[in-house]
């Protein structure tokens, strides 16, 4: 298939995001009063649902395969499309998709919702391209290309304080990893003489007396994946930022960008920093993963189960998930076969978290819709005036805390395996422990909406609007998150074929 | 297929249900679940296992199609019966539809969501007896906890939101840590299985493929995963004493709710002791015979002792159960034909009971709004049939001969007696048939003070005639009790012969 069709056309999932934000963007600045919120939305859901459709056409097809070629690389070995990059995409691509609809419900009454749809897709081509980047540069480009829309998403409500003051913690925090993300490529570049990633890998086995500039490196680099995936010591703009923005952008942030930051962390220290060789010139990166893995679970679930606030628990409860999800790189060994097992792993974990998570947050943008406040007290009762959508809030809590019905238990399940296969029980277990914790605060949430009773009998009086498309968009991802159980066979062999390119 | 058809219809009952205006949801929900009632008939009827599935017996129904692979082991979708499983099946798909009816009175808001949610519990039940892969069975096993904490919490009496989280995190926590005993069992079996698939397992187990795992030697491994196990499901039982979450459970539920976690619920912990604890590790099993024939005859007097104790009638059946779940433990661990098989009919058994007992308690609430032995007296006067229906249970559950209930523990005691692999086996068959007197004194204490007598009632209720669909359900579990006491046969002949390999398997031990 990709032998008739042009080399670049690999990168058309990350075309049509960034056409379509173009687009968006072109009719906002030229008829300004024809845009629409409605076909905003629509055109920007289109645009990602294309994207996603094209990525999977792609995954079947066996694009960037080994059977059928191998990775297709570009622009002078700086772009190269694998199964890794095409796995990544579909959960961008899904969980933009998802947004946008629901986000069309959420700014119903705003001035210019425009700008909205135009950054998310924007920040999602700059996804797309890290979950692509074979070169640092590119790397960096991208992040900032993720980065610079989040910004401005998070500080979207520009009347809200939070929103604002979230935005602008958000800034600062970003400016300053960003800065040290640079200045860690900087000098791997200045040890290893290269940016691409198969160039830096054969330069890490001759460091010689350079060791210890590029081990700084690497490190500042590790500081940098830490910042975008909300990963400790890095963690602390994401609850502010998570609860100031909008409910969709922190559904988009959390799941999606997260994701974007973890694509980085696995390509570049399995290809650019090879566990063997960096051993061998005495940097231990995967043991450094691991003190973080374990402490940003464990910081992640302790402070969620502690929280008011159901946002504020959800952004805790994120960054307990991007504990989970570092395993695939702290629990890697040199030289082990399990290391496909693992890291395949994490990524399903990611791919089945951008459905529950986006879920949650964007029912918790519903309940900012309804306007019904936002501690768990305020959810009290919820389940008696939408059951459909307590349900499918029910099984995204559910399926975080891992439960077995759904979909959230096959991933960790498998994640866990995968590090105890690996010789990191000790991992696994904590992992386990911090299941446990999770199910008390994510069983508060079920249980205000389902089993307690509302403050005063009128609190539920201003839920009298239905938003059909926040209402469609966390269904469909309840639908999903649930069907992922039975439909995890074809998603693990994905995620393993992509981990296995690697190694 | 027959049995994906059985678990998936009730699933898309559940569904259809919960869609259902609650004007008629529970009309619908009692229709619905009379079909798998039927097809688990037919399924009895062309019956066709030999031997225990896990031991290489033949398994009818068998069906299995590869799901996903996960550290070079399959996880598949495999179902299967033998004559330990169908009887719980029959025993759940008669229940089910009986626990509606009995729920037509009470339960009067939210009406689809209830039904609903019984039938997805229903479904879920119906796939831990049928599941043969340990991965498959795990998934029903912690499903079936998500509609249970619901219907305590959701429709349960005015503590029921300590109930059911009390519920779910004790045994959330112990299926936690049954799940890391069989995990560190399947990883220290190594290559020698190829899938999670229990009898591949088992035999696996049996052939000595344990190996060294984690600086364990392969009999501490299959130790430790004995002990964690056991403690897991020994609060599905429960056991005394992981029995606290019980009580409250009960008396916070709804009747139809206390019936299927009674009736059914129970018997998921004494079936996967008898699938995991004594039919993998049956060496494991035997060495620990003493300890675990101490504990079960605890159970027994401790849990009849505590129900001596209590003023409210819900809660004397609540303790009733875990004093003849003892019986149940104790007939397994034996390892004598009369025992495993006369543990398994008890489960059959005592479900049936217990859940009259259940139901016509609610019939008896529904009446006077009130369950304390105090607040009422002459209650025959009033309620002729619904009291002549208890009574008749409450000696099913003393152990009247022809009866369900005499039946199963007659084997019991009878596979107890002379067990040749239990030191002391006479002593704590005798002190476990003392609990039988303990039963007797409090059932008859209880119903003296409330039944017979002069009529009184402390709260300000009306008493009419029961209506038929409360009286109805009764009238037909108190005729099961009695044809399955008068003819075991229907279902000791099958349990017998699954459960034959399992004393074989501990007989070449000893």
């Amino acid at each position: 298939m990709s032998n008739a069709l042009p080399a670049w056309s690999a990168l058309s999932p990350a075309l049509l995001l960034g056409l379509t934000g173009l687009a968006l963007l072109l009719v906002d600045t030229i008829r300004p009063n024809e845009r629409s919120n409605t076909s905003m939305a629509l055109v920007s859901a289109l645009g990602a649902l294309a994207s996603l459709s094209v990525t999977v056409w792609f995954v079947v097809a066996g694009t960037g395969h080994a059977d059928t070629g191998g990775a297709i690389t570009l622009l002078e070995g700086a772009v190269k499309v694998d199964t890794l990059a095409l796995f990544f995409t579909a959960i961008f691509a899904s969980v933009t998709a998802l947004v946008v609809v629901a986000a069309h419900d959420y700014f119903h009454d705003h001035a210019n919702p425009a700008a909205f749809y135009s950054l998310t897709l924007f920040a999602a081509t700059g996804m797309a391209l890290l979950a692509v980047a074979n070169s640092l540069a590119v790397v960096f480009v991208a992040l900032e290309m993720v980065s610079l829309p989040s910004y401005a998403l998070v500080a979207f409500l520009k009347k809200d304080r939070g929103s604002v003051e979230a935005g602008l913690k958000y800034f600062l925090v970003g400016a300053l990893s960003s800065a040290v993300f640079l200045f860690g490529i900087s000098l791997v570049y200045a040890a290893t003489g290269s940016l691409i990633f198969g160039e830096v890998a054969s330069g890490i086995e001759s460091l010689g007396s350079l060791a210890g500039v590029a081990g700084i490196g690497i490190v500042m680099i590790v500081g940098g994946v830490a910042f975008k995936t909300a990963s400790v010591p890095f963690h602390f703009w994401a609850p502010e930022a998570y609860e100031g923005a909008p409910a969709p952008v922190s559904a988009f942030l959390s799941s999606a960008s997260k994701a974007a930051g973890f694509v980085v962390a696995f390509r570049v220290f399995t290809e650019a920093f090879p566990l063997g060789a960096s051993l061998a010139a005495g940097i231990d990166w995967a043991l450094a993963f691991a003190v973080v893995a374990a402490v940003t679970m464990t910081l992640g679930n302790f402070a969620a189960a502690v929280q008011e606030e159901v946002k504020r628990m959800l952004a805790y409860s994120s960054i307990g998930h991007a504990g989970y999800a570092l395993i695939g790189l702290a629990a890697l060994s040199s030289g082990s076969a399990g290391n496909e097992a693992v890291m395949g792993a994490a990524m399903a974990h990611l791919l089945v978290y951008g459905f529950m998570n986006t879920g949650a947050f964007l029912f918790v943008a519903l309940a900012e819709r309804w306007g019904i406040g936002r501690t768990f007290e305020d959810y009290a009762g919820l389940a008696r005036r939408a059951p459909v959508a307590c349900t499918a809030m029910a099984v995204f809590m559910f399926s975080l805390a891992g439960l077995p019905p759904f979909a959230g238990f096959f991933s960790k399940y498998f994640l866990f395996m995968g590090a105890i296969e690996n010789g990191f029980l000790w991992l696994a277990g904590l992992g386990a422990v911090n299941s446990v914790i999770s199910l008390y605060y994510y069983s508060r949430v079920v249980r205000a909406m389902f089993l307690d009773d509302p403050a005063t009998p009128s609190a539920l009086d201003a839920i009298d609007v239905r938003p059909t498309a926040l209402y469609a968009a966390v269904v469909f991802a309840a639908v999903a998150t649930v069907l992922l159980l039975p439909g995890f066979g074809p998603v693990i062999e994905a995620a393993e074929a992509a981990a296995a390119a690697l190694f | 297929m027959i049995l994906e058809a059985l678990i998936g219809f009730t699933f898309l009952a559940a569904l259809l249900v919960l869609l259902a205006p609650n004007a008629w949801a529970g009309r619908l929900a009692f229709a619905l679940s009379t079909v798998p009632f039927v097809g688990s008939l037919y399924l009895w009827s062309r019956f066709d296992a030999v031997g225990n599935a896990l031991t290489g017996g033949t398994i009818a129904f068998e069906s299995r199609y590869e799901w996903v692979e996960v550290g070079g082991r399959t996880v598949s979708w495999f179902v299967g019966l033998d004559g330990i499983s169908l009887p719980l099946v029959v025993l759940t798909t008669f229940l089910v539809p009986l626990a509606i009816l009995s729920a037509w009175t009470p339960v009067d808001t939210r009406q689809s969501q209830f039904y609903g949610l019984m039938l997805f519990m229903e479904a879920n039940l119906l796939g831990v007896f049928t599941a043969l892969d340990f991965f498959l069975w795990f998934v029903f096993w912690e499903a079936v906890l998500v509609p249970m904490y619901f219907l305590i919490g959701v429709w349960g009496g005015p503590r029921r939101k300590y109930a059911a989280i009390k519920f779910f995190v004790y045994t959330n926590a112990a299926s936690l840590l049954m799940f890391i005993g069989f995990m560190s069992l399947t990883f220290a079996l190594g290559d020698s299985i190829g899938s999670l698939a229990l009898p591949e397992i088992t035999q696996a187990i049996a052939d000595g493929g344990l190996e060294t795992w984690f600086g364990l030697s392969p009999g501490r491994i299959a130790m430790v995963a004995f002990l964690a196990t056991f403690a897991g499901f020994a609060v599905k039982v429960p056991i005394v004493p992981f029995h606290t979450w019980l009580p409250d459970a009960h008396v916070e539920a709804p009747t139809p709710v206390s019936v299927l976690l009674a009736g059914v619920l129970l018997k998921m912990g004494t079936y996967a002791l008898l699938r995991f604890n004594f039919t993998m590790l049956p060496e494991q099993a035997s060495a620990l015979a003493v300890p675990i024939a101490a504990i079960a005859v605890i159970s027994v007097i401790y849990g009849a002792m505590l129900a001596l104790a209590q003023k409210d009638l819900k809660r004397i059946v609540a303790y009733s159960s875990v004093s003849s779940m003892g019986y149940v433990i104790l007939g397994l661990v034996v390892f004598t034909e009369y025992g495993v098989g006369g543990a398994t009919f008890q489960m059959v058994a005592h479900g049936l009971i217990s859940g009259l007992m259940f139901m016509a308690v609610g019939v008896v609430y529904n009446a006077t709004h009130t369950r304390m032995v105090g607040d009422m007296a002459g209650m025959a006067d009033r309620m002729p049939v619904t009291v002549g229906i208890l009574v008749a249970g409450a000696f099913g559950y003393m152990g009247l001969p022809l009866m369900a209930g005499f039946a199963g523990e007659f084997f019991i005691f009878v596979g107890a007696f002379g067990a040749p692999s239990l030191p002391y086996a006479p002593v704590f068959t005798a002190l476990a048939m003392f609990g039988i007197v303990i039963v007797a004194g409090y059932l008859l204490s209880a119903m003296q003070k409330t039944l017979f007598g002069p009529f009184r009632l402390e709260t300000d209720y009306e008493i009419g005639r029961a209506p038929f669909h409360d009286v109805a359900p009764l009238a037909v579990l108190l005729a099961a009790i009695v044809v399955l006491g008068v003819a075991p046969d229907l279902f000791f002949e099958m349990i017998r012969d699954a459960a034959m390999p399992v004393v074989e398997g501990v007989s070449v031990d000893v």
